[in-house]
Protein backbone atom coordinates (compact mmCIF):
# COMPACT_ATOMS: atom_id res chain seq x y z
CA UNK A 1 0.00 0.00 0.00
CA UNK A 2 2.73 2.72 1.13
CA UNK A 3 4.94 1.64 -1.84
CA UNK A 4 1.83 2.01 -4.06
CA UNK A 5 1.68 5.15 -3.16
CA UNK A 6 5.31 5.91 -3.07
CA UNK A 7 5.66 4.90 -6.88
CA UNK A 8 2.60 6.95 -7.19
CA UNK A 9 4.29 9.93 -5.84
CA UNK A 10 7.76 9.87 -7.45
CA UNK A 11 5.82 8.73 -10.80
CA UNK A 12 3.92 12.40 -10.85
CA UNK A 13 7.02 13.96 -10.21
CA UNK A 14 9.74 12.67 -11.94
CA UNK A 15 8.63 10.25 -14.94
CA UNK A 16 5.33 12.59 -16.05
CA UNK A 17 6.47 15.44 -15.18
CA UNK A 18 2.97 17.46 -15.69
CA UNK A 19 5.28 19.95 -17.41
CA UNK A 20 8.16 18.52 -18.89
CA UNK A 21 6.75 15.27 -20.06
CA UNK A 22 3.09 16.03 -20.82
CA UNK A 23 3.47 20.16 -21.81
CA UNK A 24 0.88 20.88 -19.61
CA UNK A 25 0.41 24.92 -18.56
CA UNK A 26 2.26 25.91 -21.24
CA UNK A 27 1.29 29.57 -21.49
CA UNK A 28 1.85 30.11 -17.87
CA UNK A 29 4.93 28.15 -17.93
CA UNK A 30 6.26 30.25 -20.70
CA UNK A 31 5.14 33.61 -19.67
CA UNK A 32 5.90 33.76 -15.81
CA UNK A 33 8.94 31.87 -15.50
CA UNK A 34 11.33 35.27 -16.00
CA UNK A 35 12.16 35.12 -12.18
CA UNK A 36 12.99 32.94 -9.50
CA UNK A 37 10.43 34.23 -6.68
CA UNK A 38 7.38 34.83 -9.00
CA UNK A 39 7.89 31.44 -10.46
CA UNK A 40 8.44 29.63 -7.01
CA UNK A 41 5.29 31.85 -6.23
CA UNK A 42 2.51 30.41 -9.14
CA UNK A 43 4.32 26.82 -8.17
CA UNK A 44 3.12 26.90 -4.69
CA UNK A 45 -0.68 28.32 -5.58
CA UNK A 46 -0.34 25.12 -8.11
CA UNK A 47 0.29 22.78 -5.49
CA UNK A 48 -2.54 23.96 -3.05
CA UNK A 49 -4.85 24.03 -5.89
CA UNK A 50 -3.91 20.35 -7.20
CA UNK A 51 -3.97 19.10 -3.73
CA UNK A 52 -7.33 20.13 -3.45
CA UNK A 53 -9.16 19.85 -6.45
CA UNK A 54 -7.28 16.18 -7.19
CA UNK A 55 -9.34 14.64 -4.48
CA UNK A 56 -12.42 16.63 -4.26
CA UNK A 57 -12.98 15.97 -7.70
CA UNK A 58 -12.55 12.22 -7.08
CA UNK A 59 -14.92 12.05 -4.38
CA UNK A 60 -17.41 13.80 -6.39
CA UNK A 61 -16.79 11.48 -9.63
CA UNK A 62 -16.79 8.37 -7.12
CA UNK A 63 -20.14 9.47 -5.51
CA UNK A 64 -22.32 11.23 -8.36
CA UNK A 65 -21.06 11.07 -11.42
CA UNK A 66 -19.82 7.66 -12.18
CA UNK A 67 -22.50 4.84 -13.63
CA UNK A 68 -24.93 3.53 -11.03
CA UNK A 69 -23.12 5.91 -8.24
CA UNK A 70 -25.88 8.34 -7.32
CA UNK A 71 -29.21 6.49 -8.58
CA UNK A 72 -29.37 3.06 -9.75
CA UNK A 73 -29.22 2.84 -13.87
CA UNK A 74 -27.79 6.80 -14.23
CA UNK A 75 -24.63 7.83 -15.44
CA UNK A 76 -24.01 11.14 -15.35
CA UNK A 77 -19.95 10.77 -16.68
CA UNK A 78 -21.19 13.31 -19.66
CA UNK A 79 -21.50 16.23 -17.39
CA UNK A 80 -18.03 15.49 -16.15
CA UNK A 81 -15.83 18.07 -18.02
CA UNK A 82 -18.44 20.37 -16.93
CA UNK A 83 -18.29 19.68 -13.32
CA UNK A 84 -14.71 19.61 -12.97
CA UNK A 85 -14.46 23.10 -14.12
CA UNK A 86 -17.26 24.27 -11.75
CA UNK A 87 -15.40 22.12 -8.92
CA UNK A 88 -12.14 23.95 -9.74
CA UNK A 89 -13.00 27.21 -10.08
CA UNK A 90 -15.62 27.48 -7.15
CA UNK A 91 -12.47 25.87 -5.09
CA UNK A 92 -10.34 28.47 -6.15
CA UNK A 93 -12.56 31.41 -5.28
CA UNK A 94 -12.62 29.42 -1.70
CA UNK A 95 -8.80 29.46 -1.15
CA UNK A 96 -8.76 33.09 -2.41
CA UNK A 97 -11.05 34.00 0.12
CA UNK A 98 -9.68 31.72 3.29
CA UNK A 99 -6.42 33.21 2.23
CA UNK A 100 -7.05 36.21 2.42
CA UNK A 101 -9.13 35.97 5.85
CA UNK A 102 -6.26 33.39 7.05
CA UNK A 103 -3.19 34.11 6.04
CA UNK A 104 -2.81 37.72 4.55
CA UNK A 105 0.94 37.43 3.80
CA UNK A 106 0.30 34.63 1.62
CA UNK A 107 -2.59 35.60 -0.26
CA UNK A 108 -0.68 39.02 -1.17
CA UNK A 109 2.50 36.91 -1.80
CA UNK A 110 0.15 35.30 -4.60
CA UNK A 111 -1.26 37.73 -5.79
CA UNK A 112 -2.82 37.84 -9.44
CA UNK A 113 -1.78 34.57 -9.72
CA UNK A 114 -4.43 32.64 -7.93
CA UNK A 115 -7.19 33.32 -9.52
CA UNK A 116 -5.34 32.76 -13.06
CA UNK A 117 -5.43 29.14 -11.88
CA UNK A 118 -8.78 27.97 -12.96
CA UNK A 119 -7.95 28.43 -16.66
CA UNK A 120 -4.27 26.50 -16.13
CA UNK A 121 -4.71 23.30 -17.96
CA UNK A 122 -2.27 21.51 -15.04
CA UNK A 123 -5.19 21.53 -12.56
CA UNK A 124 -7.82 20.21 -15.24
CA UNK A 125 -5.23 17.80 -16.50
CA UNK A 126 -4.71 16.14 -13.14
CA UNK A 127 -8.11 16.10 -12.77
CA UNK A 128 -8.77 14.14 -15.89
CA UNK A 129 -5.64 11.54 -15.37
CA UNK A 130 -7.16 10.96 -11.96
CA UNK A 131 -10.23 9.68 -13.47
CA UNK A 132 -8.46 7.77 -16.67
CA UNK A 133 -6.41 6.42 -14.25
CA UNK A 134 -9.38 5.39 -11.34
CA UNK A 135 -7.26 6.53 -8.20
CA UNK A 136 -8.87 5.97 -5.30
CA UNK A 137 -8.77 9.21 -2.87
CA UNK A 138 -5.78 8.93 -0.80
CA UNK A 139 -4.02 7.77 -4.27
CA UNK A 140 -5.58 11.04 -5.47
CA UNK A 141 -4.39 12.87 -2.59
CA UNK A 142 -0.66 11.81 -3.31
CA UNK A 143 -1.78 12.13 -7.13
CA UNK A 144 -2.76 15.82 -6.67
CA UNK A 145 0.64 16.71 -4.58
CA UNK A 146 2.75 15.22 -6.71
CA UNK A 147 1.22 16.50 -9.76
CA UNK A 148 1.31 19.87 -8.59
CA UNK A 149 4.84 19.88 -7.32
CA UNK A 150 6.34 18.31 -10.24
CA UNK A 151 4.72 21.63 -12.08
CA UNK A 152 6.22 23.88 -9.32
CA UNK A 153 9.74 22.08 -9.79
CA UNK A 154 9.49 22.31 -13.75
CA UNK A 155 8.81 26.05 -13.70
CA UNK A 156 11.16 27.16 -10.76
CA UNK A 157 14.19 25.26 -12.97
CA UNK A 158 12.98 27.11 -15.94
CA UNK A 159 13.32 30.36 -14.03
CA UNK A 160 16.84 30.18 -13.01
CA UNK A 161 17.73 29.24 -16.46
CA UNK A 162 16.01 32.10 -17.78
CA UNK A 163 17.99 34.47 -15.26
CA UNK A 164 21.30 33.68 -16.31
CA UNK A 165 20.32 33.19 -20.08
CA UNK A 166 19.18 37.12 -20.40
CA UNK A 167 22.83 37.90 -20.52
CA UNK A 168 23.40 35.63 -22.98
CA UNK A 169 24.50 37.05 -26.55
CA UNK A 170 21.91 36.18 -28.85
CA UNK A 171 20.55 36.98 -32.17
CA UNK A 172 17.86 39.44 -31.98
CA UNK A 173 14.68 36.97 -33.38
CA UNK A 174 15.44 34.76 -30.38
CA UNK A 175 16.11 36.30 -27.75
CA UNK A 176 12.87 35.87 -25.45
CA UNK A 177 10.65 33.69 -25.93
CA UNK A 178 12.33 31.44 -28.55
CA UNK A 179 15.12 30.90 -26.51
CA UNK A 180 12.93 29.53 -24.10
CA UNK A 181 10.95 27.35 -26.35
CA UNK A 182 14.60 25.98 -26.63
CA UNK A 183 15.71 25.98 -23.17
CA UNK A 184 12.36 23.94 -22.42
CA UNK A 185 12.76 21.62 -25.38
CA UNK A 186 16.25 20.45 -23.79
CA UNK A 187 14.98 20.42 -20.23
CA UNK A 188 12.06 18.14 -21.35
CA UNK A 189 15.11 16.41 -23.01
CA UNK A 190 16.90 15.66 -19.69
CA UNK A 191 13.27 14.97 -18.35
CA UNK A 192 12.88 11.98 -20.43
CA UNK A 193 16.52 10.48 -18.82
CA UNK A 194 13.74 9.40 -16.25
CA UNK A 195 11.32 7.76 -18.64
CA UNK A 196 13.12 4.39 -18.58
CA UNK A 197 12.71 3.74 -14.76
CA UNK A 198 10.41 0.97 -13.58
CA UNK A 199 8.13 1.40 -10.13
CA UNK B 1 -23.56 49.14 -29.77
CA UNK B 2 -22.30 52.76 -29.44
CA UNK B 3 -21.51 54.06 -32.71
CA UNK B 4 -17.56 54.95 -31.37
CA UNK B 5 -16.74 51.25 -31.32
CA UNK B 6 -15.66 50.44 -35.09
CA UNK B 7 -17.20 47.43 -35.35
CA UNK B 8 -14.37 44.99 -37.62
CA UNK B 9 -15.40 43.93 -41.37
CA UNK B 10 -16.02 39.70 -40.92
CA UNK B 11 -12.98 39.50 -43.48
CA UNK B 12 -10.72 41.65 -41.13
CA UNK B 13 -11.56 39.35 -38.45
CA UNK B 14 -11.31 36.44 -40.73
CA UNK B 15 -8.27 36.93 -42.21
CA UNK B 16 -6.19 39.28 -39.45
CA UNK B 17 -5.35 36.00 -37.16
CA UNK B 18 -4.37 33.52 -39.82
CA UNK B 19 -0.95 34.86 -40.78
CA UNK B 20 -1.06 38.69 -39.40
CA UNK B 21 -1.88 38.25 -36.14
CA UNK B 22 -1.44 34.31 -35.39
CA UNK B 23 -2.79 33.17 -31.93
CA UNK B 24 -0.45 30.68 -31.73
CA UNK B 25 2.86 32.16 -32.73
CA UNK B 26 2.28 35.78 -32.47
CA UNK B 27 0.28 35.79 -29.19
CA UNK B 28 1.34 32.54 -27.75
CA UNK B 29 -1.56 31.16 -26.78
CA UNK B 30 -2.99 27.48 -26.53
CA UNK B 31 0.59 26.13 -26.60
CA UNK B 32 0.06 22.86 -24.46
CA UNK B 33 -2.04 21.11 -26.96
CA UNK B 34 0.08 23.17 -29.62
CA UNK B 35 3.04 20.72 -28.18
CA UNK B 36 1.40 17.31 -27.54
CA UNK B 37 -0.76 16.28 -30.13
CA UNK B 38 1.61 16.99 -33.30
CA UNK B 39 3.50 13.61 -33.34
CA UNK B 40 0.88 12.85 -36.37
CA UNK B 41 -1.10 14.71 -39.20
CA UNK B 42 -4.25 12.82 -38.47
CA UNK B 43 -4.32 14.22 -34.67
CA UNK B 44 -3.18 17.76 -35.24
CA UNK B 45 -5.75 17.82 -38.13
CA UNK B 46 -8.39 16.64 -36.04
CA UNK B 47 -7.67 18.90 -32.61
CA UNK B 48 -7.18 22.07 -34.93
CA UNK B 49 -10.86 21.01 -36.40
CA UNK B 50 -12.35 20.45 -32.96
CA UNK B 51 -10.83 24.06 -31.38
CA UNK B 52 -12.04 25.84 -34.63
CA UNK B 53 -15.82 24.34 -33.79
CA UNK B 54 -15.76 25.36 -29.78
CA UNK B 55 -14.00 28.66 -30.83
CA UNK B 56 -16.65 29.11 -33.36
CA UNK B 57 -19.67 28.51 -31.52
CA UNK B 58 -18.39 29.94 -28.61
CA UNK B 59 -18.34 33.05 -29.80
CA UNK B 60 -21.69 32.62 -32.05
CA UNK B 61 -23.30 32.17 -28.44
CA UNK B 62 -21.33 34.78 -26.31
CA UNK B 63 -21.89 37.07 -28.56
CA UNK B 64 -25.37 36.73 -28.90
CA UNK B 65 -25.99 36.93 -24.80
CA UNK B 66 -23.08 39.95 -24.92
CA UNK B 67 -25.78 42.53 -23.95
CA UNK B 68 -27.69 40.21 -21.45
CA UNK B 69 -24.97 38.72 -19.19
CA UNK B 70 -23.52 40.61 -16.43
CA UNK B 71 -19.81 41.14 -16.17
CA UNK B 72 -19.40 39.96 -12.74
CA UNK B 73 -20.69 36.49 -14.01
CA UNK B 74 -19.09 36.37 -17.64
CA UNK B 75 -16.22 34.50 -16.94
CA UNK B 76 -18.78 31.51 -15.54
CA UNK B 77 -20.90 32.41 -18.47
CA UNK B 78 -18.15 31.69 -20.65
CA UNK B 79 -17.01 28.88 -19.10
CA UNK B 80 -20.48 27.11 -18.73
CA UNK B 81 -20.65 27.64 -22.80
CA UNK B 82 -17.07 26.19 -23.62
CA UNK B 83 -17.57 23.47 -21.32
CA UNK B 84 -20.85 22.06 -22.93
CA UNK B 85 -18.92 22.87 -26.56
CA UNK B 86 -16.21 20.51 -25.64
CA UNK B 87 -18.34 17.68 -24.27
CA UNK B 88 -20.26 17.96 -27.59
CA UNK B 89 -17.11 17.16 -29.08
CA UNK B 90 -16.20 14.77 -26.99
CA UNK B 91 -18.68 12.56 -27.18
CA UNK B 92 -19.01 13.26 -31.39
CA UNK B 93 -15.57 11.87 -31.27
CA UNK B 94 -16.05 9.05 -29.10
CA UNK B 95 -19.21 7.90 -31.21
CA UNK B 96 -16.90 8.19 -34.94
CA UNK B 97 -13.66 8.52 -34.17
CA UNK B 98 -13.10 6.22 -31.16
CA UNK B 99 -8.98 5.53 -31.64
CA UNK B 100 -8.11 8.91 -32.13
CA UNK B 101 -10.36 10.41 -29.07
CA UNK B 102 -8.29 7.59 -27.23
CA UNK B 103 -4.99 9.27 -28.93
CA UNK B 104 -5.68 12.77 -28.04
CA UNK B 105 -6.75 11.35 -24.14
CA UNK B 106 -6.98 14.23 -22.10
CA UNK B 107 -6.70 16.84 -24.68
CA UNK B 108 -9.99 16.90 -26.05
CA UNK B 109 -10.84 17.67 -22.32
CA UNK B 110 -8.38 20.68 -21.96
CA UNK B 111 -9.87 22.69 -25.15
CA UNK B 112 -11.49 24.22 -22.32
CA UNK B 113 -8.39 25.51 -20.80
CA UNK B 114 -6.83 26.00 -24.53
CA UNK B 115 -6.58 29.84 -23.99
CA UNK B 116 -6.93 30.89 -26.89
CA UNK B 117 -10.83 29.94 -26.75
CA UNK B 118 -10.88 31.87 -23.45
CA UNK B 119 -9.38 35.21 -25.23
CA UNK B 120 -11.53 35.16 -27.82
CA UNK B 121 -14.81 35.02 -26.50
CA UNK B 122 -13.23 37.45 -23.80
CA UNK B 123 -11.40 39.63 -25.77
CA UNK B 124 -13.61 39.70 -29.01
CA UNK B 125 -17.25 38.37 -28.70
CA UNK B 126 -17.85 40.03 -25.51
CA UNK B 127 -17.72 43.12 -27.44
CA UNK B 128 -18.85 42.69 -31.19
CA UNK B 129 -22.06 41.04 -33.27
CA UNK B 130 -22.25 37.77 -33.80
CA UNK B 131 -21.13 38.52 -37.53
CA UNK B 132 -17.75 39.21 -37.10
CA UNK B 133 -17.64 37.40 -33.74
CA UNK B 134 -18.47 34.18 -35.76
CA UNK B 135 -15.68 34.92 -38.80
CA UNK B 136 -12.69 35.99 -35.63
CA UNK B 137 -13.68 32.22 -34.44
CA UNK B 138 -12.95 30.48 -38.24
CA UNK B 139 -10.23 32.64 -38.68
CA UNK B 140 -8.10 32.25 -34.98
CA UNK B 141 -9.18 28.17 -35.49
CA UNK B 142 -7.44 27.87 -39.03
CA UNK B 143 -4.97 29.95 -37.29
CA UNK B 144 -4.38 27.87 -34.22
CA UNK B 145 -4.80 24.77 -37.12
CA UNK B 146 -2.43 26.42 -39.61
CA UNK B 147 0.36 25.96 -36.89
CA UNK B 148 -0.61 22.45 -35.60
CA UNK B 149 -0.45 21.64 -38.69
CA UNK B 150 2.72 22.93 -40.24
CA UNK B 151 4.58 21.34 -37.34
CA UNK B 152 2.73 17.78 -37.25
CA UNK B 153 4.10 18.02 -41.15
CA UNK B 154 7.53 18.10 -39.97
CA UNK B 155 7.37 16.37 -37.46
CA UNK B 156 5.47 13.09 -39.20
CA UNK B 157 7.15 13.57 -42.76
CA UNK B 158 10.67 13.22 -41.05
CA UNK B 159 9.80 11.41 -38.13
CA UNK B 160 7.94 8.54 -39.99
CA UNK B 161 8.48 9.06 -43.47
CA UNK B 162 4.81 9.81 -43.80
CA UNK B 163 2.44 12.40 -44.21
CA UNK B 164 -1.53 11.45 -42.84
CA UNK B 165 -0.47 7.79 -42.78
CA UNK B 166 0.10 7.56 -46.17
CA UNK B 167 4.27 6.74 -47.32
CA UNK B 168 5.36 9.91 -48.67
CA UNK B 169 9.27 8.66 -47.99
CA UNK B 170 9.82 4.69 -48.01
CA UNK B 171 11.80 3.44 -44.48
CA UNK B 172 14.30 1.59 -44.57
CA UNK B 173 11.68 -1.13 -42.55
CA UNK B 174 9.43 -1.36 -45.57
CA UNK B 175 12.73 -1.71 -47.79
CA UNK B 176 12.91 1.94 -49.26
CA UNK B 177 15.78 4.66 -48.23
CA UNK B 178 14.88 6.83 -45.66
CA UNK B 179 16.28 6.31 -42.12
CA UNK B 180 13.90 7.55 -39.96
CA UNK B 181 14.93 10.50 -37.42
CA UNK B 182 13.47 8.58 -34.12
CA UNK B 183 13.66 12.54 -32.39
CA UNK B 184 11.16 14.02 -34.70
CA UNK B 185 8.11 11.69 -33.21
CA UNK B 186 9.24 12.43 -29.53
CA UNK B 187 7.73 15.36 -27.68
CA UNK B 188 10.81 17.46 -26.96
CA UNK B 189 11.16 18.06 -30.64
CA UNK B 190 7.94 20.00 -30.82
CA UNK B 191 9.66 22.70 -28.78
CA UNK B 192 12.69 22.96 -31.13
CA UNK B 193 10.25 23.39 -34.21
CA UNK B 194 7.48 26.07 -32.34
CA UNK B 195 10.45 27.85 -31.06
CA UNK B 196 12.34 27.79 -34.65
CA UNK B 197 8.86 29.13 -36.02
CA UNK B 198 8.61 31.79 -33.53
CA UNK B 199 12.00 32.79 -33.92
CA UNK B 200 11.50 32.83 -38.12
CA UNK B 201 8.70 34.79 -37.60
CA UNK B 202 10.47 37.62 -35.00
CA UNK B 203 13.55 37.67 -37.60
CA UNK B 204 10.60 38.74 -40.44
CA UNK B 205 8.61 41.19 -38.64
CA UNK B 206 11.24 43.49 -36.64
CA UNK B 207 8.42 45.05 -34.55
CA UNK B 208 8.07 41.71 -32.67
CA UNK B 209 11.37 41.32 -31.62
CA UNK B 210 12.06 41.49 -27.85
CA UNK B 211 14.55 43.92 -26.64
CA UNK B 212 17.94 42.15 -25.17
CA UNK B 213 17.64 43.25 -21.31
CA UNK B 214 21.33 42.98 -21.13
CA UNK B 215 23.20 44.72 -23.89
CA UNK B 216 26.27 42.29 -24.17
CA UNK B 217 28.24 44.42 -26.50
CA UNK B 218 28.49 47.40 -24.20
CA UNK B 219 31.40 48.92 -23.98
CA UNK B 220 32.20 49.24 -20.03
CA UNK B 221 32.86 45.63 -19.94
Amino acid sequence: MLQDLLSILVKSIFIENMALSFFLGMCTFLAVSKKVTTAAGLGAAVIMVQVLAVPVNNLINANVLKADALVPGLDLSFLSFITYIGVIAALVQILEMFLDKFVPSLYSALGIFLPLITVNCVIFAGVSFMVQRDYNFVESVVYGFGSGTSWAMAIVLLAAIRERIKYADAPHGLHGLPLTFITAGLMAIGFMSFSGIQL
Amino acid sequence: MSDSVKVPTWKESLLEPLIANNPVMIQVLGICSALAVTSSMKTAFVMGLSVTFVITLSNLAISLVRNYVPNSVRIIAQMTVIASLVILVDQILRAFAYDLSKQLSVYVGLIITNCIVMGRTEGFALKYPPLPAVADGIGNGLGYMLVLCVVATIRELFGSGTWFGLPIMETVNNGGWYVPCGFMVMPPCSFFILGCLIWAVKTYRKDLQEPNEYDTHREDY
